[in-house]
């Protein structure tokens, strides 16, 4: 599939405008939302969580825990959705697999030795192979950010490919690792890179690197993804992920997604949150306007 | 702080309708006021904690504890004094604080805040706000993450929409309708006593009886 495609020549330098790019992203800040749209806006939002937990100190328990609250995110509000996915590591998929049952949400796992991904790439394969035999639905791998930036775009292509190859029928996104990038400009090369690659979706950050996703740099890729599907007519997801734990940061990230790749894209299939602390947040802001109370985190449930 | 810039309160209160003796007595008060429950901070908890008598095998004791955010609707009146003495035990307790400083003497109250931030007063402990008394007494009452409510006028009314509202999430009501902050009752480590929650703690020991001899 990937032959019939004309690939671009990667050694030439592709510029963004980066005052542009911030003017622009600043600006989907300054929407005016009213209250229904905001409700709709945020249970969308919700749907769209990747929840996550990638810790060295994960245990079956927490993953469990995490699992039950996928799925019950807060109970007294009737008629919720639940999130998207839960994100673990592959040594936790089998556990979540069994936990979500047939909930209809499901598994991501991250693989290819994240997050620094340094390491040989029959290892990552295995990582990779693991993960999605162990079941899980989507995978998350990291791209060597080291040999990127040496301008080894063809290493970083083929590993790409290769694992797509290992992901079998699960989606894979692909991590950037943008903070570890620097600039828009690479942000731009990596993302078309990973997409002729044969990605699913683009990710911004593994979490583990400040700055994770900020809102010019996810433009950036939304961009990079608008341009893809006009010239090859097919859709790739999109995942900022890291520092988004606010439930307003998520509705001008929605604003974005609305006005660069437009309603197509508005569903949990095309549009993930990376997030741990956001589903609160959200909870919250929806309990404030159903009740008229301002909320406490007291009453909702640890994550 | 409030020594250093006394003169400043004191002209201050002069500008809310006070005689240049009152402002200063007021201003002297305030600072005494503040010295007084500082040194209650570490003193309270011995009045008020216990050892209990048990029959079971615990050591059992019984401590104030701070109950949490408290937010206040300062006095209109005694713009500074009120102001000092509602917060000063709140803080002396261990609690953080939002105080809705008087609507139309809000001067020193501003100032006041200056000079907590020159202080050594961790940040956040202390929150300052200006405004309409009954644009906010709504939010102070029944916001979620707010522990107890005080409110220093009689406007029964109010009183009593503050206290329904408290009991969405079983916050303690604390009126201070009738407290003159001038007298020497406007100060009492029961004031501090109003924002603490007495918490017991069951401790497990070895068999007292069984042992005969005691500890």
């Amino acid at each position: 599939m990937i032959a019939t495609k004309t690939i671009p020549d990667f050694s030439i330098p592709v510029h963004v405008d980066q005052v542009g790019i911030e003017e622009r992203a600043s600006r989907f800040t300054k929407r005016s939302i009213k209250n229904e749209t905001k409700i709709n806006g945020l249970l969308l939002a919700l749907n769209m969580i990747d929840l996550t937990t990638l810790e060295g100190k994960d245990t079956a328990g927490k993953v469990k825990q995490l699992c039950y609250k996928a799925q019950h995110l807060h109970d007294s509000y009737p008629g919720l959705p639940t999130v998207a996915a839960i994100c673990v590591y592959p040594s936790m998929v089998k556990t979540a697999k069994l936990a979500l049952g047939d909930s209809g949400i499901k598994v991501a796992s991250v693989a290819t030795a994240f997050p620094s991904g340094q390491a040989p790439r029959d290892v990552k394969i295995r990582d990779t192979k693991f993960a999605v035999q162990n079941g899980a639905d989507e995978v998350d791998m990291v791209i060597s950010r080291g040999k990127f930036l040496e301008g080894e775009y063809n290493f970083v292509f083929d590993e790409i490919a290769t694992i797509k190859e290992a992901c079998g029928d699960a989606r894979l996104k692909v991590i950037l690792e943008t903070g570890e990038l620097v600039t828009y400009d690479k942000v731009r090369k990596a993302s078309d890179i990973a997409m002729y690659a044969g990605a699913d979706f683009i990710k911004t950050s593994t979490g583990k690197i400040s700055p994770a996703a900020t809102m010019p740099v996810t433009l950036v890729m939304l961009e990079a993804i608008r341009d893809f599907y006009y010239k090859t007519g097919k859709k790739i997801a999109m995942k900022p992920a890291g520092g988004i734990s606010k439930a307003k940061l998520a509705l001008h990230y929605l604003v974005m997604l609305n006005e660069v790749l437009g309603e197509d894209w508005m569903t949990n299939e095309w549009f993930r949150f990376g997030a741990s602390s956001l589903a609160n947040d959200i909870l919250m802001q929806l309990m404030k306007q159903k009740t008229g109370v301002y909320q406490s985190a007291n009453y909702f449930s640890i994550d | 702080m409030l020594e250093g810039r006394k003169a400043q309160f004191v002209d201050e209160l002069m500008k809310q309708d006070s005689t240049k003796a009152q402002a200063e007595k007021e201003v002297n008060l305030c600072i005494e006021r503040f010295i007084y429950y500082s040194g209650w901070c570490d003193k309270f908890q011995q009045l008020y904690s216990s050892v209990n008598p048990v029959a079971s095998s615990h050591f059992n004791f019984s401590v104030p504890e701070p109950t949490g955010v408290v937010a206040a609707i300062a006095p209109q009146q005694d713009a500074l004094l009120g102001l000092v003495s509602v917060i000063a035990p709140i803080i002396a307790g261990g609690n953080t604080c939002i105080v809705l400083a008087s609507s139309t003497k809000p001067l020193c109250a501003v100032t006041f805040a200056e000079v907590l931030n020159s202080s050594d007063l961790p940040g956040g402990v202390v929150n300052i706000l200006t405004g309409k008394v009954a644009e906010l007494v709504p939010y102070f009452a029944d916001h979620m993450d707010v522990n107890a409510t005080v409110f220093c006028e009689s406007d029964s009314a109010i009183q009593k929409m503050i206290k329904e509202k408290s009991a969405l999430n079983v916050k303690r009501v604390v009126l201070y309708d009738k407290i003159k902050w001038a007298d020497a009752t406007g100060q009492s480590p029961y004031f501090i006593m109003d924002f603490q929650e007495i918490k017991t703690t069951w401790h497990p020991i070895e068999n007292i009886g069984g042992a005969k001899a005691g500890y």
